[in-house]
């Protein structure tokens, strides 16, 4: 064919076997290394027993039989469980921030930016330090717990929650819920092809509720109550029962929650002020509400300015994630490239997998994102 | 350091693995060449490593060192240290960034035996203890079931503990911290009810506790630690020159030679052990590969093990520690080398 693109390819061809032979290169020259110094190599040592403890975990680990295989599985659960969860906080704040700088009420506006300003500023290990040892640290001893109606109790441990358990009325529960979700996308779906036939909107919040309260209270009486709630009581040195958020945890997630809203608030900031002030006033000029001018025509039309960056957003949350270890949460770097590779001494095998575990984790986020970015994105009518 | 570097470090060191070549023999020849030696130190716990006002890294655990390049160069000062995090520290001596290490490391068959180390030297003999308020009213072990533990990460203090609590049908909730000085202020912001640690990391921290006789460190010991320096695996000759520059202060000690008066037994001893030991017989420095004076120059600059154990750690110090089983053996202890013959 044209020799432009056999010279392409054969650039590229170079290209890639230059780039295997330096990872050839690294690698045999690594594995001679680790022989001349008699180290082992291997995966083996997934399958051994770990025998420590590990302070939180979002799945089960037993310290007397769990694996380091369990031990890997239980940091990217940790991980992955602040992660998404800060991804939907700072989300939800940065959006409200953004749009309410935006708002013409002064006190409010002044009020976004101090805060914008102090947290995208100040090193966000400084902030987790802050929350962590400042403001949970501050709480009072387990003994004279801050507490809720008698069952929610906060302390210097964290905070203790009453939890439902398992009861003979929770699968009539479950199945209850599935139902209502049912009710609601048919009656969303039926509201609006009423609307689009004859242009007139039918409830759909009245029909919801009392279907709802009608399965769920039906369940409940046929098949007894959903749950059995176990309420934290303090015994010995601490509270047992019910559920429990340790300050780590709720450091960790405050302090990634508030820093990443910060720049998220600034992008929806920039994107609505991108979208062309005609639009605004045209809106204004058709009679819609200030509110409903933000909501049906400039939103719509920031979000395809603000998707790209927020994807590095939340990829920027679960790198920042890592940073756990200085508060003690026991996230992947922590139990794994922390507490796994001393007990091992297993350097590249576990470096490489964590690295891997964030490499995995951001494709994926990524992928996500530029799909609903290519769902956003203006559509333009021919 | 920031936590994210440290991530970082640790890719970095993996890097180092795969770029560099392994020095596999003849570390004390390189020491020689460069002139001087590559001591891994801790990030800084006083009295075992730490530097001092003037920014002089002092310690038991420097010692160590000291007393090697003192064997080697008769300067005491011609050291590198090298700051490692308990994660960082065996990666660095394989990959040949440290010559020893002399870390509070423990030795363990496991990293005796996979991690392409070996250990010269046991210079403290330690176990792991728990220390808890005073005012808790707690005398035993035992009664702890159901406590909060703050602990550090990166050792064997973490499986220590499990074990101890598994083989007494106790439950505990561990809270790991990567600092030393994290668990300190955890501890007192009461997030744990216990610590645990080596005793006589706990003693350090202790020391620096606002009001250190409200803490006691329970007289249960639940594990042993020999704190052991560390040197690569393959390289035997260096691993003489590390074990018998410590063995020097040791043997020292039990002929009753000091810092003080080395001078004066050099001149006056007629003993022919102590004139093998100083080097003014025998050639105990040639099969080392060391001058003649070795011995003379370790115990003249760093003192005997006694001397450097009463300045770093003993009595005298904000960390008091008594020699328990780090005595010499004739005194009731287990400090015991065999002889310079």
């Amino acid at each position: 064919m044209n020799t432009e693109r056999i010279r392409s390819l054969s650039i590229q061809g170079a290209a890639l076997l230059a780039l295997s032979a330096c990872v050839a290169f690294f690698s045999l020259n690594a594995i001679e290394n680790m022989q001349a110094l008699g180290l082992t190599t291997g995966l083996g040592f997934m399958g051994q027993t770990a025998g420590f403890d590990i302070s939180f975990s979002v799945i089960s680990y037993d310290r007397t039989s769990s694996t380091f295989g369990r031990v890997l599985l239980v940091g990217i659960a940790n991980t992955l469980a602040v992660s998404s969860l800060a991804i939907i906080i700072a989300t939800i704040i940065g959006m409200i921030v953004g749009i309410f700088q935006l708002l013409e009420n002064w006190p409010l506006a002044k009020l976004c930016r101090t805060y914008i300003e102090l947290a995208r500023n100040v090193p966000l290990l400084l902030q987790l330090v802050f929350w962590y040892t400042c403001v949970l640290s501050a709480l009072p001893h387990q003994k004279s717990s801050l507490s809720f109606m008698d069952s929610v109790f906060l302390n210097v441990r964290g905070v203790f929650m009453p939890w439902p358990e398992y009861s003979d009325g929770t699968r009539a529960f479950y199945v209850a819920c599935a139902l209502s979700i049912t009710a609601l996308v048919y009656l969303v779906r039926r509201s609006r092809r009423v609307q689009e036939e004859s242009g007139e909107g039918k409830a759909v919040f009245i029909p919801f509720l009392l279907t709802t309260v009608g399965l769920i209270g039906g369940a409940w009486m046929i098949f007894g109550q959903p749950a059995n709630w176990t309420y934290p009581v303090l015994k010995g040195f601490n509270f047992k029962g019910g559920t429990w958020l340790p300050p780590e945890f709720m450091a960790l997630l405050i302090g990634l929650s508030l820093y990443t809203a910060a720049f998220i608030a600034e992008l929806v900031r920039g994107g609505i002020l991108a979208v062309s002030q005609g639009q605004r006033e045209a809106a204004l000029a058709i009679g819609l509400t200030n509110w409903q001018t933000m909501k049906l025509v400039m939103i719509p039309q920031a979000m395809r300015i603000i998707v790209p960056p927020l994807t590095s957003q939340y990829l920027n949350i679960v790198k920042n994630s890592s940073l756990a270890v200085a508060i003690a949460y026991p996230d992947i770097v922590s139990v794994f490239t922390g507490t796994t590779l001393n007990q091992t001494g297993r350097a590249i095998e576990i470096v490489a997998i964590t690295m891997g575990f964030y490499l995995c984790v951001s494709l994926i986020i990524s992928a996500f994102m530029n799909w609903y970015n290519r769902r956003v994105a203006l559509v333009e009518r021919t | 350091m920031n936590l994210k570097a440290k991530f970082l470090m640790g890719a970095a060191t993996v890097c180092t693995m795969a770029l560099g070549s392994a020095a596999t023999a003849g570390t004390l020849e390189d020491v020689k060449e460069r002139g001087h030696l590559l001591c891994g130190t801790s990030e800084g716990v006083a009295g075992f490593s730490a530097p001092n006002d003037e920014g002089v890294w002092v310690g038991f655990d420097v010692d160590a060192c000291r007393a090697v390049a003192a064997a080697i160069f008769g300067d005491p000062n011609k050291i590198e240290f090298i700051s490692l995090n308990s994660k960082d520290r065996f990666t660095a001596l394989q990959s040949g960034e440290v010559d020893l290490l002399p870390r509070s490391t423990t030795f363990t068959l496991t990293r005796d035996a996979s991690l392409g180390l070996d250990f010269a030297a046991i210079n403290y003999y330690d176990g792991q203890g728990i220390m808890v308020r005073a005012d808790l009213g707690l005398t035993k072990a035992s009664e702890l079931d159901g406590v909060t533990v703050c602990l550090r990460t990166g050792s064997t203090t973490e499986l220590n503990l499990a074990d101890y609590f598994s083989a007494n049908n106790m439950s505990f909730q561990s809270v790991v911290f990567d600092k030393s000085d994290e668990i300190r202020k955890a501890y007192e912001a009461g997030r744990c009810d216990v610590m645990s640690g080596d005793r006589s990391q706990l003693a350090v921290r202790r020391s620096q506790l606002p009001d250190p006789s409200a803490h006691i460190v329970l007289d249960e010991v639940i594990s042993k630690e020999p704190l052991a320096v560390a040197v690569r695996q393959g390289d035997d000759a260096w691993g003489d020159v590390v074990r018998w520059s410590f063995n020097v202060m040791v043997l020292a000690e039990e002929s009753g030679i000091t810092q003080a008066n080395v001078d004066e037994v050099l001149a006056t001893t007629n003993t022919p052990a102590v004139k093998r030991l100083l080097g003014s017989e025998g050639e105990f420095g040639a099969y080392l590969g060391l001058p003649a004076d070795w011995g003379y120059q370790v115990v003249k600059h760093v003192g005997n093990y006694g001397e450097s154990f009463e300045r770093n750690l003993g009595k005298e110090t904000a960390i008091g520690l008594d020699r328990g089983l780090n005595a010499l053996w004739s005194d009731g202890g287990v400090m015991y080398v065999p002889p310079a013959n």
